[in-house]
């Protein structure tokens, strides 16, 4: 573990060469991800067009914009739930042209969901672990003849997920069914099983959703301290602007499936497209 | 070539009997998104209470056919708010296995009342068969009648779910659930009545069915229900003209196949063909692809 | 009560509820305690008590609905049967237990080789498309064994395939099926068996391996989101079902002397479905137990044997609408807790 980053008030944002910013930390190496005129449509309706960011190695950044922006279809983008019309996506300088699901997590990209996806019939250890997959392995025939390495991996996998958990202080939960967590709680074993598959780039879907402000100011403070201890980049969406605006250093704003503005949280607060696309022309506010 | 031409009417004779099946499968398919596995039995139910009416009470062929599509109406209304209606909020899998359920109540229910021995039905076709080619090919007067009720039924339903108020439910219904009930549509009356449209054409076909293929078992209908849902499939699920054209080819492939392949294998055929279309073309023939949501 | 100790627990009041069946079993045997019908029925309850384990690994554990398991049994059984005739006839020096064995084995392979090959199409297709293709998967495996014909001339064997001319004895007739078999099956092999596939699924289900499994079942997408092989799991659990069931084939096989196809049709494998949806989706011991008193109760009230099917199908349906049913689950949970709660009590008094 190295030392903390500095708070975001410090951070320098610099550009990138590919009309991005990035932190000014992170500007020699390469980018955990980055998007090239990145689009989809379906069935003629552009929902994502030429969708360009950048994301530095430690960054956290905020994808904001008002509902039915197309915010999710990027994610979905990110991490090859669809395949894009148009552009490219890189992740950790590789382009994802044709991979799947599986093979973008493979890369080191991990997400949660705006509808929660739990496994939820399994308890919150086990969803962990489900994380921990391809981190922890052994073969079938090792676990089914419960070999001297199945009982190895498995205490290993034991111990790593009731670690991750300790994030949220969520160790004494392991044994419960993770079907049957509140709401709040779900959310946060999403993000550890995201974590638990060792990502570079960890996308967060509304991840303060149904949280209570006291709530919400614990979840930024664990999502840097997540970023600090492993040294990630993390991409967040989020309405509570408070969230966004406390912990990104970069932000995007999306509106209509087109990048409206990109910069920092000041930036972006006095940035009059923002203020429009959110509020709707001042003509139209008053009448 | 004459031999060829026989099997092939028989080929279309059969398929349209798939298709009315289909059809059915197709509507519940499209609205209640399941697969209504008890379907295939509701035909063999249409054509004991035809039968019974003819053979018991000796009541003229039509009123026999009224009967029996009265009752498999009010049958698949039933088993839809008894059985299925419970579950719509469940998983598909519960609902499937509770429609095996009814499928294998049905069929018991119907060795109970009518026995195990073979029904021999006697057809209702008034009309002779066609001769043509100088008595050369015959083509019966059942295969002609359900080929013709088949492409009545297929207008008169596409007419309906075009033009009518409930039809225009239904394809709200089977478009978007949530937003229908939003719009003012009451969906449990619309999948009521799916359920029994569907029920009624069963009887249609259970009838004809049985007119050609005059041998009753309570089993009768299984196999052609799962046939008639490979139709369905085959032409794209929820599209009615793919229901016809999906049952038209499956019938005539299956005709073809037995006459020269092999008479064990024509079943085998039907299925590869399942499977198959499934494989390279899941949203069959006239049927649009969905996209799930994520 | 922790999680682990709760797995634990009923692994092991699996495996004591089914070596105590199978000791007074023999007990009662040895006593001539045990009517000569119930004593026929006992190979055949290990075997369906198989069937029952490896379809809820589909069904219950992996979650695809497959409607064609018998198809698996009879590759497995005439599989099974034509090895041990072959056996027979080319190495008499064998003991009729190695032939059982290699038999069983055989039965395995064969069904496995099946699932392999089914399962590469049919795993790619979800649902309720899965469960029908499945059926006609089984379909498709009962009307080629009715074309296929084996005959043993010496210890040669003879296969034809739609051509029921064949030099030497059928071993297997077609549509006539298999035919003089040696009835080489026993209640241990049975037990087994049994324990085996116990053993198998038990440990599948609490490895890495099953909880991927378990996590495609829950939620595909997370699933792959996580980096997990959809395909290779889902068509891990279906083929060790079908080897199991394959297993379970060739020990039924052997204990007739003569079996046709038509024995495992769509019924038959619905009638496994039974067991496993009415001991409980996902429960091992409730299939045990299911299989063993749904197999054991109609051979008992023979008289009510027409109603057989009737109650099956009733049964399903209302476990099904009832155990679905909102305010029936929000009591039965609300019950359970109150229990856990008085437990908990005691534990901290005790």
């Amino acid at each position: 573990m190295s030392e903390p980053i500095k708070h975001r008030s410090t951070t320098k944002m610099v550009p990138y060469p590919s009309e991005s910013i990035v932190p000014e930390r992170d500007l020699g190496k390469t980018p955990v991800l980055e998007t090239r005129h990145l689009g989809i449509d379906f069935g003629g309706l552009k929902a994502v067009e030429d969708f360009n960011l950048t994301i530095g190695r430690t960054e956290i950044a905020g994808l904001i914009g008002p509902n039915g922006a197309g915010k999710t279809t990027v994610f979905n983008l990110l991490t090859k739930v669809y395949e894009p019309t148009t552009g490219t996506v890189l992740i950790n300088g590789r382009d994802t042209k044709g991979m799947n699901i599986v093979q973008a997590s493979h890369l080191g990209i991990a997400r949660t969901f705006q509808n929660i996806r739990l496994f939820s019939n399994m308890t919150v250890e086990e969803n962990v672990r489900v994380g921990l997959h391809n981190q922890v392995k052994y073969d079938m025939f090792t676990g089914i003849l419960r070999l001297p390495r199945y009982w190895k991996q498995e205490k290993k996998q034991h111990e790593q997920a009731l670690e991750l958990l300790s994030l949220f202080d969520m160790q004494s939960l392991a044994d419960e069914v993770s079907g049957s967590l509140p709401y709040g709680m779900q959310r946060r074993l999403e993000i550890v099983r995201a974590l638990a598959t060792n990502p570079s780039l960890l996308l967060l879907d509304e991840p303060a959703a149904g949280m209570n402000p006291h709530e919400t100011e614990e979840l930024m403070e664990t999502i840097a301290r997540i970023r600090d201890q492993f040294q990630i980049a993390i991409l967040l969406i989020e309405h509570d602007m408070s969230l966004v605006m406390g912990v990104c250093e970069g932000i995007c704003v999306l509106n209509f499936g087109k990048v409206i503005a990109k910069g920092t949280a000041d930036e972006i607060q006095s940035n009059p497209l923002v203020i429009e696309a959110y509020l709707g022309k001042r003509k139209e506010a008053n009448a | 070539m004459v031999s060829f031409l026989s099997h092939l009417f028989n080929g279309i004779s059969l398929g349209s009997v798939y298709a009315i099946i289909a059809l059915g499968y197709s509507m519940v398919y499209g609205i209640a998104k399941m697969l209504n596995f008890a379907h295939g039995d509701v035909i063999m139910v249409g054509a004991y209470v035809c039968f019974s009416a003819l053979q018991y009470w000796h009541l003229p062929p039509i009123v026999g056919v009224l009967i029996s599509i009265v009752l498999c109406t009010v049958l698949g209304m039933l088993i839809e708010r008894l059985a299925y209606k419970p579950l719509r909020q469940s998983t598909s899998l519960a609902v499937l296995i509770t429609a095996i359920g009814v499928s294998y109540l049905l069929q018991n229910l119907a060795l109970l009342i009518w026995g195990a021995n073979n029904k021999v039905f006697t057809s209702i076709v008034p009309f002779d068969a066609l001769r043509l080619f100088g008595g050369e090919l015959v083509i019966s007067g059942e295969s002609i009648a359900t080929v013709v009720c088949g492409v009545a039924i297929m207008i008169g339903l596409n007419a309906f779910v075009r033009r009518t108020k409930m039809g225009k439910s239904m394809r709200a219904v089977s478009e978007d659930k949530n937003a229908a009930e939003l719009m003012g549509i009451n969906v449990n009356r619309t999948i009521s009545m799916t359920f029994a449209i569907g029920s009624a054409l069963a009887a249609v076909a259970g009838v004809l069915l049985c007119s050609t293929y005059p041998t009753l078992t309570p089993t009768t209908g299984s196999m052609p229900g799962i046939k008639a849902f490979t139709a369905a499939v085959f032409g794209g699920i929820g599209s009615i003209p793919g229901a016809m054209l999906g049952g038209v080819l499956l019938g005539v492939i299956e005709i073809l196949g037995k006459a020269y392949i092999s008479t064990e294998l024509g079943d085998a055929l039907v299925f590869a063909v399942l499977i198959i279309v499934l494989l390279f073309k899941p949203s069959g023939l006239l049927g649009k692809p969905v996209r799930e949501k994520v | 009560m922790s999680m682990k100790k709760k797995t634990f627990l009923m692994t092991a009041v699996t495996f004591a509820v089914v070596i105590a069946a199978f000791i007074i079993c023999q007990v009662l045997i040895e006593n001539k305690l045990m009517s000569r019908a119930l004593r026929g029925q006992l190979i055949p309850i290990c075997c369906y008590i198989v069937m029952a384990v490896s379809l809820n690994l589909t069904v219950g554990i992996s979650g695809e609905l497959s409607l064609g398991h018998a198809g698996f049994m009879s590759i497995g059984a005439f599989s099974g049967i034509v090895l041990a005739a072959w056996l027979k006839a080319r190495f008499p020096e064998l003991s009729d237990l190695a032939r059982l064995l290699m038999a069983i084995v055989c039965g395995g392979l064969f069904s496995g080789v099946a699932g392999v090959l089914i399962g590469v199409p049919v795993l790619r297709l979800r649902g309720d498309y899965l469960a029908i293709v499945t059926l006609a998967f089984g379909e498709i495996i009962r009307n080629i064994l009715n074309l296929v014909y084996f005959s043993l001339e010496g210890a040669t064997l003879h296969a034809s395939f739609n051509q029921p001319v064949l030099p030497g004895k059928f071993v297997y007739n077609g549509p006539a099926g298999a035919q003089g078999v040696t009835k080489i099956a026993t209640f241990e092999v049975g037990f087994a068996l049994v324990l085996f596939t116990l053993l198998v699924v038990f440990n599948l289900v609490n490895s890495r391996s099953g909880r991927a499994i378990k996590a495609i079942r829950d939620n595909r997408i997370a699933a792959e989101s996580v980096g997990i092989n959809v395909t290779k799991y889902k068509m891990m659990a279906f083929v060790i079902s079908a080897v199991l069931a394959g297993m379970a084939g060739a020990l039924f096989g052997l204990n007739y002397s003569t079996l046709q196809a038509s024995k495992f049709n769509v019924d038959a494998s619905i009638q496994v479905l039974v067991f496993v949806v009415l001991g409980g989706l996902g429960s091992i011991l409730g299939s045990v137990i299911s299989a063993t008193v749904l197999y054991v109760l109609p051979e008992m009230l023979r008289e009510f044997a027409q109603y057989r099917m009737l109650i099956y199908a009733v049964i399903l349906i209302l476990v099904m609408v009832l155990g679905n049913n909102p305010t029936l689950r929000g009591i039965v949970n609300r019950v359970g807790e109150s229990l856990r709660g008085k437990n908990r009590k005691g534990d901290k008094a005790a």
